[in-house]
């Protein structure tokens, strides 16, 4: 039984040395607070590059 | 009074005439020269082309906000530089021929103190036999680099779910048409939207998902790469990218140059000299940049194509053209003030600049054909670059020519990308980005070339709604609403 992700994986094939989000890792990427965290977390990092750019 | 003509309404030249005509008010007079009659927000012509968007959502007319600007607006295409004036008159001037405005095919001379030329990338179709026509509708292709495009772009991936409803498997390749393209990234967000659309259509299991393009490892995106701190590492992009095209299921060609395109076919040549093609049912490959091809002529008419502008066509500026092998490259080759060595009174801004070479390394297949992504001028670079070559330029006009030039040069400045992989408010996901600097320093920053404080990845919903808000926030930026100034490039 192949899991989430890793059944794309082709048996040394060029993909085969590369990694897979698992269930949880792929769960937050959609999680509403998790991501409402992020949100704010990236805009603050966005904006120190903006600042540093300018 | 003088006078500032600005040729192309982009990015880089709506973010110059627009900032000129503040900062100089009715004291002097800001020209804008642009074929097109509307604005357009280039990267969401990726959702144009699966249906999410309408081509609406994306442009406005430029007419009424040039006027509320108080900018002189010629709906036309620079068609030649005079530097030097003609015989009689010292006064240079660009000719233009009109595309609109009730004008179309007549030709004016635009005369200019200061010139700023924003013309962006000629679409070169024409590089990779059978990728396009003149106008990027190709017979066998499609393409998003335009509004249009991806409207007829999405007309055609409707018809591959109706084809696949009925239980007809198609095959989809995106990625790059040649072997020096640039804007990787376009295609990366393309080919994951398809995916998102497939996944949310039902039909994904009747797709076979093939990504081709230029790159030496996926995840170069022109920049050579980034390092992105994760997990306690510095990790490359190149883990991410794979990450995400085997999480995703799409297989991947890289270090290609396709070097024709048939009807369903597509030929490429790959860096260790082997030829090799993919079939299709639908592809979406992203044409080769050059200049736009605008001619320049001395006082006596004699061509000068040559000293103004770089074989590729976008116009030399302040940097070293003369780096010569990769080993030599340095981050002070790259411009800072883009004024043109020769004509002082001319700069460029966002693509139209030449580059002193590129930034992935550069590479080549046995039978001597480059195969290597060329420098990316993308949005926010284009932006910063367009706004400070228009303070140079104020300056120049208000101050006088020893005025101090402003400097924004690529190798000390940051970018913040959202590469979109599909459309949804609680579904979607995007990479949110920052690179810093987007030209890497190994002097600097030795190993890495970046800043790894200030270079980091991540997906998620997070990156989309980003996206999302950016899509609007420059809109309306470009529409010069209230508080226009405040955001940022
Ligand atoms: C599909 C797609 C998605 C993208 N997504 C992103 C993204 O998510 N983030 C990002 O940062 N960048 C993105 N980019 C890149 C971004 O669009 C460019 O970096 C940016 O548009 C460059 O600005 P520019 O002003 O140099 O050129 P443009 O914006 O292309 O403007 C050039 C202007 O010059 C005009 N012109 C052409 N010829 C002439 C002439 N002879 N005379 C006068 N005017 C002329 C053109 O009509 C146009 O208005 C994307 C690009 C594409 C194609």
């Amino acid at each position: 039984m192949s899991k989430y992700g890793e059944k794309n994986i082709k048996a040394y094939g060029n993909n085969f040395t590369t990694m897979t989000p698992g269930p949880f890792a792929r769960w937050m990427r959609t999680c509403l607070i998790w991501q409402f965290l992020r949100f704010i977390a990236i805009n603050i990092k966005m904006i120190v590059v903006v600042g540093k750019s300018h | 009074m003088a006078r500032l003509v600005v040729l192309g309404g982009g990015v880089a030249g709506h973010t110059a005439a627009t900032f000129a005509a503040k900062w100089l008010g009715s004291e002097h007079e800001v020209v804008v020269v642009t074929p097109n009659a509307k604005w357009n927000w280039i990267p969401s012509n990726i959702w144009v082309g699966v249906g999410e968007m309408s081509k609406e959502d994306v442009t406005f007319d430029l007419a009424p906000v040039y006027q509320k600007a108080g900018i002189n607006y010629k709906q036309a295409k620079a068609v030649s530089i005079n530097p030097e004036g003609k015989e009689g008159s010292d006064k240079p001037f660009v000719t233009v021929e009109f595309t609109g405005q009730g004008k179309v095919g007549e030709t004016e001379e635009v005369q200019y103190d200061y010139l700023i030329n924003a013309t962006g990338p000629k679409l070169n179709f024409a590089a990779t036999p059978g990728l396009g026509d003149a106008n990027g509708l190709g017979e066998f292709t499609v393409s998003v680099c335009t509004a249009d495009h991806a409207v007829h772009a999405n007309e055609e991936f409707q018809k591959t779910i109706e084809k696949m409803k009925k239980g007809e498997r198609q095959k989809f390749l995106i990625g790059t048409g040649h072997g020096m393209c640039t804007c990787q990234g376009a295609a990366f967000e393309y080919i994951f939207n398809i995916e998102h659309e497939l996944r949310k259509a039902g039909v994904r299991d009747m797709a076979d998902l093939q990504w081709i393009s230029n790159e030496s490892f996926l995840g170069d995106f022109g920049v050579g790469g980034l390092h992105m701190k994760a997990m306690g590492f510095a990790v490359s992009s190149r883990i991410f990218a794979e990450s995400l095209f085997a999480e995703r299921n799409v297989e991947w060609t890289i270090g290609a140059h396709v070097n024709k395109v048939e009807k369903g076919k597509a030929h490429y040549e790959l860096l260790d000299g082997s030829m090799g093609e993919h079939e299709f049912d639908f592809a979406m490959l992203i044409p080769p940049f050059a200049g736009v091809g605008i001619k320049a002529y001395d006082k006596a008419g004699e061509d000068i194509t040559a000293t103004v502008f770089a074989p590729n066509g976008f116009m030399k500026v302040d940097a070293n053209y003369a780096a010569g092998a990769y080993e030599n490259w340095k981050a002070s080759d790259w411009p800072r003030t883009y004024q043109n060595p020769t004509y002082k009174n001319m700069f460029a801004a966002g693509i139209a600049f030449a580059p002193p070479h590129g930034i992935s390394k550069p590479m080549s297949s046995p039978n001597g054909t480059p195969i290597n992504p060329t420098p990316p001028r993308t949005g926010m670079p284009s932006g910063i670059i367009g706004k400070a070559v228009a303070h140079s330029v104020c300056d120049l006009m208000t101050k006088g020519e020893s005025a101090h030039l402003h400097e924004a040069s690529m190798a000390e400045m940051g970018a913040a990308c959202v590469a979109s992989a599909g459309k949804g408010i609680f579904t979607g996901t995007a990479a949110a980005m920052t690179i810093y600097p987007v030209v890497p320093d190994f002097e600097k920053y030795p190993g890495t070339g970046r800043d790894t404080d200030y270079t980091f990845g991540e997906i998620g919903l997070a990156g989309h709604w980003i996206k999302h808000i950016l899509h609007h926030l420059f809109i309306y930026k470009a529409k010069l609403n209230p508080g226009w100034t405040l955001i940022p490039e």
